[in-house]
């Protein structure tokens, strides 16, 4: 076997346990370091593809930033303890229901969608690199890009004002 | 790649790790013999010359010490922290050019762990992963003053972060390249991006001295309000990881600032040395030792930031927490905006020193303000 073979599947089998781990592990700190390693993985394959960038940004952005905030409340929560309250019968029924409905989706998605093809002849591998993405998103794709930044402009704004301290405000 | 070229670049790597590790550990001797200078006593001057033979005497006497595990500890946890902490502590050297290229034959070698050209972004991502070390370890101690530790440390390191972030997008706005390499080769000569970027530097400077949580950013290990923060629980080897993972951090820093604001390995007339070298030895050993010169001046500045890390270290109080998250949120990020938006008019009308506008606007506020200030009035003393 080629080595680029062997590491795609040592990342996969590795992707996969962890992930699997997330949702199995009882000690929700466990679960996020799975969480971490995880994205580690799928950096790996982002890499494997050439596609450098992403892989950084995925690093920064997931492992490097949002996961450190969910260690961060999981720890302050100190969620040691199981809290049985919070599992009546409906929740579970509603989660069933929720991971379900998720399951036709995807089925439904996978089955739809057709593997996009590329001609050997005319594939650069540069393609995943900064140039050519910025040039990409910048050039082709402006709207859409723009339109997200909004988005993450407005989410931004919101949790500044939920986050903000009013005046008569208990201090805590 | 063939072999010749695969065993040159594998010595290198070797040489740059052991160098990495070498300078830490004599980095925890120099911080002793200059906190002694400053505070006007010997430092360690027992073991050898000078006290030359201090980090080996430290190093013996970690490993000899018991390694204690707390009994209510997550033990896994408590043994991941530190490895953590060193792994990502030694991974970020990799990407630092230290140097030109090394001439075998017809082959030209660059002095660099590894070429990638998200190189900066890779120093990043690297640089947030740090604080995991911290965190777990902290967590997995099962002890409230070592998880506040760990938390002082994991909200001070991501708002550092962003205006980490933040300051270097102007240079990278006027190199145009993420690859630290191609960011020391745009500062040839003399042409530092210190002189067109003044503010991104000191923003950098202070932004690197909380990432590695020296004073006066010391607040994830306050003696006073945390016991000993992170690692209090943490003995023998385990805490001369987390020590020594924080002079590497150093070493690494002080790099990336001597790369990407000082030039590098670039130093006034490394042209003229360089053709008269080639043209007096030969072109492969010239271009060598030109390179062997470059290196040397690379680690002249690389001291020197480090002498500046201890410092500050030794001459400055720490900060109180609420200065020190108003200073990273409400002064760096604005103010590196700033820059950002400064630097790109700049770009766009073609004025390469746009960025002192801002320093010179700051000094001319500071002078007004404080002119305009009510004198303190003199209080007689009472006889």
């Amino acid at each position: 076997m080629e080595p680029t073979k062997i590491l795609f599947y040592a990342l996969t089998a590795i992707t996969l346990l962890s992930a699997s781990f997330v949702v199995t592990a009882r000690n929700p700190i466990h679960s996020v370091l799975a969480l971490i390693l995880t994205f580690f993985c799928l950096s790996g394959h982002y890499i494997l593809l050439n596609a450098q960038f992403l892989a950084a940004v995925n690093i920064i952005v997931y492992a490097g930033a949002i996961m450190v905030l969910f260690l961060f409340v999981i720890m302050f929560l100190n969620l040691k303890t199981d809290d049985e309250e919070s599992k009546t019968t409906v929740t579970k029924l509603a989660a069933v229901v929720v991971g379900g409905v998720l399951l036709v989706v995807m089925v439904a998605v996978f089955r739809v969608a057709t593997m996009a093809t590329y001609n050997p002849s005319s594939y650069t591998s540069k393609v995943g690199l900064v140039e050519n993405l910025g040039m990409v998103l910048f050039k082709d794709y402006l709207l859409p890009f723009e339109l997200a930044s909004i988005l993450l402009l407005v989410a931004m704004i919101g949790s500044v004002m939920l986050g903000k301290r009013e005046a008569g405000d208990r201090h805590y | 790649m063939n072999t010749t070229e695969l065993i040159i670049k594998g010595i290198l790597i070797v040489v740059l790790f052991g160098v990495t590790l070498l300078i830490a550990m004599y980095s925890t001797w120099a911080e002793r013999k200059v906190a002694g200078f400053i505070q006007d006593r010997f430092g360690p001057n027992r073991a050898g010359p000078g006290g030359i033979f201090q980090p080996l005497a430290d190093a013996g006497k970690m490993f000899f010490k018991e390694d204690f595990i707390p009994s209510q500890a997550n033990k896994w946890l408590f043994i991941l922290g530190p490895c953590l902490a060193i792994l990502t502590a030694l991974m970020s050297s990799a990407v630092i050019p230290f140097g030109e290229s090394i001439r075998y034959e017809e082959l030209l070698i660059p002095v660099q762990g590894i070429e990638i050209n998200i190189g900066i972004l890779y120093v990043f991502g690297v640089v947030s992963l740090g604080v995991y070390g911290l965190m777990v370890g902290g967590w997995a101690s099962n002890n409230k003053f070592s998880l506040l530790g760990a938390i002082r440390a994991a909200s001070q390191n991501i708002s550092y972060e962003i205006g980490f972030g933040l300051s270097i997008i102007a240079i990278l706005m006027m190199t145009g390249s993420l690859s630290i390499r191609a960011i020391v080769e745009s500062q040839h000569g003399f042409a530092w991006n210190l002189f067109n970027q003044p503010l991104g530097f000191i923003i950098f400077l202070t932004c690197a001295f909380a990432e590695c949580n020296r004073t006066p950013f010391d607040l994830p290990e306050c003696e006073t309000e945390l016991v000993g923060g992170y690692h209090t629980e943490y003995s023998s080897m385990k805490l001369g990881f987390y020590l020594f993972a924080e002079y590497i951090n150093m070493f690494v820093s002080s790099a990336i600032i001597s790369s990407l604001y000082f030039g590098g390995y670039n130093y006034p007339g490394m042209d003229w040395v360089r053709e008269t070298l080639t043209g007096s030895l030969g072109a492969a050993t010239g271009h060598n030792l030109a390179t062997l010169i470059g290196t040397i001046v690379l680690f002249g500045k690389i001291f020197f930031f480090i002498f500046f890390f201890m410092w500050v270290r030794w001459t400055l109080p720490r900060f109180r927490y609420d200065q020190l998250m108003n200073l990273g949120w409400k002064t760096f990020i604005p103010l590196s905006i700033l820059n950002v938006v400064v630097t790109g008019f700049g770009l766009l009308f073609d004025i390469k020193y746009a960025s002192w506008a801002i320093i010179i606007v700051m000094v001319i506020m500071v002078m007004v303000s404080s002119a305009r200030a009510p004198k303190p009035v003199v209080q007689p003393q009472r006889t």
